[in-house]
């Protein structure tokens, strides 16, 4: 089916997502939507499947214009989408999962599960997409997850199918056989639009690649057209200069030692097994992996957060596993966690009590029991104008910064007592790329003043510009630690994918 | 100076309304329920005046009988302030438990630990004053916060939602406490129903003069306002408290024990309606009978009208005294049954809780206050 | 570590906790069974007998009552629930452990009846008739509860529809003069009360909690202001009589089973029938799918073209009618007169069997029974004289609640999205 957006333009109470957007697929190609996060790419697709009424602009389907009102209309017209957080009831079977909304009934009323199965199991057999009709959906993996998406949209007889982000939670492996599901798709016909904002994956699966930025289409192209670097800079509006000016590191004593680490994730499954390493003052360790891999288990047993099923941690020497958060922050440890808006924040809290969020018990800003909260005004004032932090007042909520700010804050914050050891995680995720650059500085800077520094990273560019060694993780297993030196893109790629160096 | 003045107002707008509104609804249901003004309403087409000055006339009747009773005079001030005692100790204790993001539905049970305790202390001790009422009022506070910081470790440990405990809990002190009035030790010699022994004098608390019944517990209500106030605004624990209550997980993050915050949260909330439970044993009645008092419930709507603050509710809770203390003389005088009150708190509830609804009614803008409250996430267990 | 030390390792935190659950599963069946053998069976006197009355009053078939030896009865059952419990701590059992369980507590119970009733006759049938009339206003409270829930609105405010509905039952059905009228309109005033429930849920977004609070208290207040206001003084307002007790023909002159099932009023059939049909619509109809997805992840749901806030509005409105029923029962089908307060915080039972019981009608009706059997065994205590104050039985409900949300015995998880206003886009 061929689906055309002609001059689409979606506004939010203060911003504009899309405006006047064009694009187009053909039956039987992929088309690549690029942009970075908070491009637009999401809000775009939502009108596209009905979630959102476009406030001006039309959609064309094979050429005849058609309106959304909801997910509903727009699955009757054969648009699927798989959204990037799977919209799939957990305690569902596969099989009620794929007949949702779309139920077949019995004369007497009841559900047809049989012919739902019959026809399940035919659609699976078709494309290649194996899962289990009865298993419960809380209990497969991400990639049968996705699965049961594709299966989901194929079951509704979409011919345009929509992936968000389809590759953000899946292994290598696992990306080599979406791939395959998506030419089968397009052999039969059908229009993909791919969403992503990783380059690599964009030009090998893509036909056309549609480019956007701040809700704007800033360019379309072919893969044989572009190169990595021309998108890039389609992207971000400017040549990319993720390189970050800084000199050799000079490691002194090691900081961080971390031996036979076992951590253990909700189900009680081993996520991080037998990892060991050390970090020494004044360098930066990046751990580099595909997301999942255990890094986020590893990061939140560092803090002291998760609880160690099996090995030590040792800070400065002295065998600090299993303490408490406020006691590792004694210790000068300090930690950005990957989930500002959730773990970094109180979003109700205003900018000045969440930069003494956990010093606030510490002199100046309390004595005894007492909070005094002239100090805590004078450090608000102090930090606001150090980092750069763009807020009306220090008295506003932290939830109405944008999310660069927010970062700041978490960042001012969390500097000022990394003495001794710096965790950052995913620290300029979905920020722009002028915070990413000051982030990136910073980051440098408390390196060079002698904190022990553990970046983790899931954006290669990122491990590359600062780290001064790189430990791959897969699996929740080390697979390899590369000096900077050696540490190419094609290396790391290879390690992130499970081969052992 | 003008704009603090102006930010109270538009603090205060919509709790305005909503008591407004919740009285002018209050008041369409005397009407309703008037068999007169009902039978000029039946004839309105023929004589639509007298339907008009009948309605006022019943309605005014009943609120201006309610507002002599609690207002006119200083026995009825007395009466006012006494009603209003507990409701200020009761409405901060579901503000505590709000500012932590917990609801504490449990103030019926905790309120009667700590009467059931408190009147034990207060009639079995034969003690000095010097050291029996301040040991009965502690023994209040200590069972009331035993019986809600059960609530809070069942959460922190298992995470059973508050709601569920403390509503059950609520129940297992109502049988708790007839069942304790059933034996010799509770029940009054003589008496085959259920009400406790007499508080001794020397536990008593005192009066301000001899012929009005308001205590020095109205005293206490007000020091502990202004205690928890300092305590979540002036103070680390508080603090964290309400760090805890506005996002668990980066509390967390921040190194803060979230668990032990909640039940320090539910131990001071269960605290607080203990002390109110104490004070109204030992400060008015002096003996203690079965049945909730349903302060628990007021409580909920005292912590909302007051914006969970303690000044707000001390506000509220002297308007709440008016109510309650009114309502005795709205029955005599206007022979409106005292229950109405309790239609009003609920009407009060509603237009606080759904500042979109009074918004709509009277066409003010969305301010910029506060979004909706949600406690029933993550239910069950 | 060596290697071996590491493959053992592998046994994972989940398991552990597993196994701890089981050894204290089987350690609480050897407890119950001590109590049973030395409190219930060596605190009588050897040679007492316990009568138990099998026949009630106006029934066709007649039974001999059952006579047994207290002290060999309590005994026998003791042995029993110590055996299982041995096997339990040896073995366990893994998918029989709920049956097992169920074997031991009707043990315990059997033994505790025969314990109280040792030397004295006791009305057993009378008691299981009396346990499925006071589980009926619980069950049905406790299913409108999961209609609501499984759509993802919590339902605190089971109480205040119950009592409302009562009220209007008996207002209804006594100006009417026809029961059944009466029964119609508390129906109806339960949708309505569920219809505000829904607006102040989905529509003005208060928070489900308050919201229902909100509907209890003004529920209490209302009722009672209206009673005295009107009923004291229009008494026939008051006088709706109660719903005649329909016996199905040749069922009811079964023994036993006869009185206890096929000799009720029409709210213990219409919760009979409930049961099994709200499983079936819940678990086997597109109705129930959707409204179990729009409980679960209401987005899941949107995505797929379902109207969200639609079916929670339906749903919620169905369930305030079945909770409008649970109401009516109190004055239609039990008192025959409304009065203040009268349901008492059976809403809270109600609500407390609904998590008891799972969020799922057999579960809840399951919950409801058990509750009852407390509530009606209280009431013949008295007479039997035991040294346990009724008190204590009253409290069961609660405490059984406390401990299921808690986890001690067993889990029970409610609807992923139970509580969360649903916002499109």
């Amino acid at each position: 089916m061929r689906v055309e957006l002609r001059g689409i333009t979606k506004r939010f109470p203060g911003v504009v997502a899309n405006a006047d957007v064009d694009l187009e697929v053909d039956g039987g190609q992929v088309l690549a939507l690029l942009g970075e996060n908070g491009a637009g790419k999401s809000t775009l697709m939502n009108v596209l499947f009905g979630l959102y009424e476009p406030d001006g602009g039309e959609i064309l389907l094979d050429g005849s214009p058609v309106r959304f009102a909801s997910p509903a209309a727009s699955i009757a017209a054969g648009i699927g989408m798989v959204h990037q957080h799977f919209m799939l009831v957990p305690v569902f079977s596969v099989l009620e999962n794929v007949m949702l909304g779309v139920e077949t009934t019995t004369r007497l009323g009841g559900l047809d599960r049989r012919a739902a199965r019959a026809r399940l199991v035919e659609l699976s057999a078709a494309y290649n997409l194996q899962v289990d009709p009865d298993a419960d959906v809380e209990d497969l993996s991400v990639g049968a997850q996705q699965r049961v998406e594709i299966l989901k949209a194929l079951y509704r007889q979409a011919d345009c199918l929509i992936l968000d982000e389809p590759t953000a939670v899946l292994t290598p492996p696992e990306i080599d056989d979406l791939f395959r599901i998506i030419t089968t798709l397009t052999e039969s016909g059908r229009s993909v639009i791919f969403i992503s904002h990783k380059l690599g994956e964009v030009r090998r699966i893509a036909d056309r690649i549609t480019v956007l930025r701040r809700g704007e289409v800033v360019g379309t192209t072919t893969p044989a057209e572009s190169s990595e670097a021309d998108l890039a800079a389609l992207m971000v509006g400017r040549e990319v200069q993720l390189v970050v000016d800084k000199s050799p590191a000079r490691p002194g004593q090691p900081v961080l030692r971390v031996e036979g680490l076992r951590v253990l994730d909700e189900r009680g499954v081993a996520v991080v097994d037998g990892v060991s390493f050390e970090v020494a003052a004044g360098e930066i360790v990046a751990v580099a992996g595909v997301q999942g891999n255990g890094q986020t288990e590893l990061v939140e047993a560092l803090a002291g957060l998760r609880a160690v099923d099996a090995g030590t941690v040792h800070l400065d020497g002295e065998d600090v596993t299993g303490l408490q958060p406020r006691r590792l922050l004694e210790r000068g440890m300090a930690h950005v966690p990957e989930d500002r808006q959730r773990d970094g924040v109180v979003g109700a809290f205003p900018v000045r009590d969440n930069l003494v969020l956990n010093t606030f018990r510490r002199r100046p800003f309390a004595r005894g029991l007492r909070i005094d909260r002239r100090a805590i005004r004078d450090n608000a004032s102090r930090l606001m104008a150090d980092f750069d932090i763009r807020a009306a007042s220090p008295e506003v909520a932290a939830a109405t910064l944008s999310g660069g700010n927010q970062q700041k804050v978490i960042v001012a914050r969390e500097f000022g007592h990394a003495d001794r050891l710096l965790i950052a995680a995913q620290p300029t995720r979905g920020l722009d790329v002028g915070s990413i650059q000051y982030i990136h500085r910073r980051i440098v800077d408390k390196r060079d003043e002698g904190a022990a520094v553990l970046l983790v990273s899931t954006e290669l560019d990122e491990v590359l510009a600062l780290a001064d060694r790189v430990i791959v993780v897969f699996r929740g297993h080390i697979v390899g630690t590369v000096p900077r030196a050696d540490a190419t893109r094609d290396h790391l790629g290879l390690l992130m994918a499970g081969a052992t160096a | 100076m003008s704009a603090a003045l102006a930010r109270a107002g538009r603090v205060a707008l919509v709790p305005a309304l909503a008591i407004f509104s919740a009285l002018a609804v209050g008041g369409l249901i005397i009407v309703v329920s008037d068999s007169t003004a009902l039978r000029d309403w039946s004839s309105f087409v023929a004589n639509p005046g007298r339907a008009l000055s009948t309605s006022w006339d019943v309605v005014s009747g009943a609120y201006g009988a309610l507002f002599r009773t609690s207002l006119g005079g200083r026995r009825a001030i007395s009466e006012t302030l006494l009603e209003a005692t507990p409701l200020v100790l009761t409405g901060l204790s579901v503000t505590f438990a709000f500012r932590a993001g917990l609801f504490n539905i449990g103030g019926d049970g905790q309120f009667l630990a700590g009467a059931l305790t408190s009147v034990y202390v207060g009639f079995s001790l034969d003690i000095p004053a010097a050291l029996h009422l301040p040991l009965a009022l502690a023994a209040g506070v200590a069972a009331g916060a035993l019986w809600g910081g059960i609530a809070g470790v069942l959460k922190a440990r298992t995470g059973a939602h508050e709601v569920i405990t403390t509503i059950m809990l609520n129940f297992v002190a109502l049988r708790l406490v007839d069942y304790a009035l059933s034996t010799d030790v509770f029940r009054r010699t003589g008496r085959s129903d259920p009400i406790s022994k007499q508080v001794l004098e020397t536990a008593r608390l005192p009066r301000f003069s001899d012929d009005l019944r308001v205590h020095a517990g109205l005293v206490l209500a007000l020091v502990t306002a202004y205690g928890v106030w300092w305590l979540l605004f002036r103070s680390t624990t508080g603090f964290r408290v309400r760090a805890v209550g506005a996002s668990p997980s980066a509390a967390r993050y921040a190194g803060m024990a979230v668990g032990g915050t909640w039940v320090l949260s539910m131990l001071v909330a269960g605290g607080l309606a203990g002390l109110a439970g104490a004070t109204t044993v030992l400060g008015v009645r002096f003996s203690l009978t079965g049945g909730f008092s349903n302060l628990g419930f007021d409580a909920i709507a005292l912590a909302l009208l007051g914006r969970s603050h303690p000044a707000g509710v001390v506000a509220a809770a002297l308007l709440f005294g008016v109510l309650r203390a009114g309502a005795t003389g709205m029955a005599a005088e206007a022979s409106t049954p005292v229950d109405i009150i309790v239609v009003i708190q609920a009407l009060v509830i509603v237009f606080v809780a759904a500042p979109s609804l009074i918004r709509s009614v009277y066409r003010i803008g969305a301010g910029r206050g506060t979004g909706p409250v949600a406690f029933s996430s993550s239910w069950g267990s | 570590m060596t290697a071996a030390t590491r493959a053992a390792g592998v046994l994972t935190t989940s398991q552990a906790a597993e196994r701890r659950r089981a050894r204290t599963i089987g350690v609480v069946f050897l407890l119950a069974a001590a109590v049973m053998g030395a409190g219930f069976g060596l605190g009588v006197e050897a040679g007492l007998d316990s009568t138990f009355g099998l026949n009630v009053r106006g029934t066709g078939a007649e039974l001999p009552d059952l006579v047994v030896p207290s002290r060999l009865v309590a005994a026998v059952l003791a042995v029993v629930c110590a055996g299982l419990g041995g096997v339990q701590l040896a073995r366990g059992f893994t998918r029989r452990l709920p049956a097992v369980a169920a074997v031991v507590a009707v043990c315990f119970v059997a033994a505790f009846l025969t314990w109280a009733a040792a030397g004295a006759s006791f009305n057993l049938t009378g008691m299981l008739q009396s346990t499925l009339l006071r589980a009926t206003p619980l069950a049905l409270g406790a299913c409108a509860g999961v209609l609501c829930e499984r759509a993802g609105v919590v339902n605190i405010a089971l109480e205040g529809m119950m009592l409302t509905a009562a009220f209007t039952g008996a207002l209804v059905a006594s100006a009417a003069g026809d029961q059944l009228v009466g029964v119609v309109g508390a129906v109806a005033v339960g949708g309505l009360l569920g219809l505000v429930l829904a607006l102040l849920s989905i529509r003005y977004r208060v928070d489900q909690i308050i919201g229902g609070t909100v509907i209890n208290i003004f529920a209490l207040g209302l009722t009672s202001f209206l009673s005295q206001k009107v009923f004291s003084e229009y008494q026939e307002l008051n006088s709706p009589g109660v719903l005649r007790v329909v016996r199905i023909p040749l069922l009811a002159e079964l023994p036993v089973l006869g009185p206890v099932l096929f000799a009720n009023n029409l709210f213990v059939y219409a919760m009979l029938l409930l049961v099994p049909l709200l499983t079936i619509g819940l678990f086997r109809t597109r109705w129930g799918l959707r409204v179990r997805a729009v409980g679960e992840h209401p987005r899941a749901a949107d995505t797929v073209g379902i109207d969200v806030l639609q079916v929670r509005y339906r749903t919620v409105v169905l369930g305030g009618m079945v909770a409008g029923l649970a109401g009516a029962f109190f004055t239609l089908g039990s008192v025959g007169r409304f009065d203040e307060n009268m349901t008492a915080g059976r809403g809270f039972i109600a609500l407390a069997a609904l998590i008891f019981g799972r969020w799922h009608p057999v579960g809840a009706l399951a919950a409801a029974l058990v509750f009852g059997f407390a509530e009606s065994l209280q009431s013949k205590l008295a007479i039997l004289s035991t040294p346990i104050p009724s008190e204590f039985l009253l409290m069961a409900p609660y405490l059984v609640t406390l401990l299921v949300v808690a986890g001690v015995v067993g889990r029970s998880r409610a609807p992923a999205a139970d509580g969360q206003p649903y916002v499109k886009g």
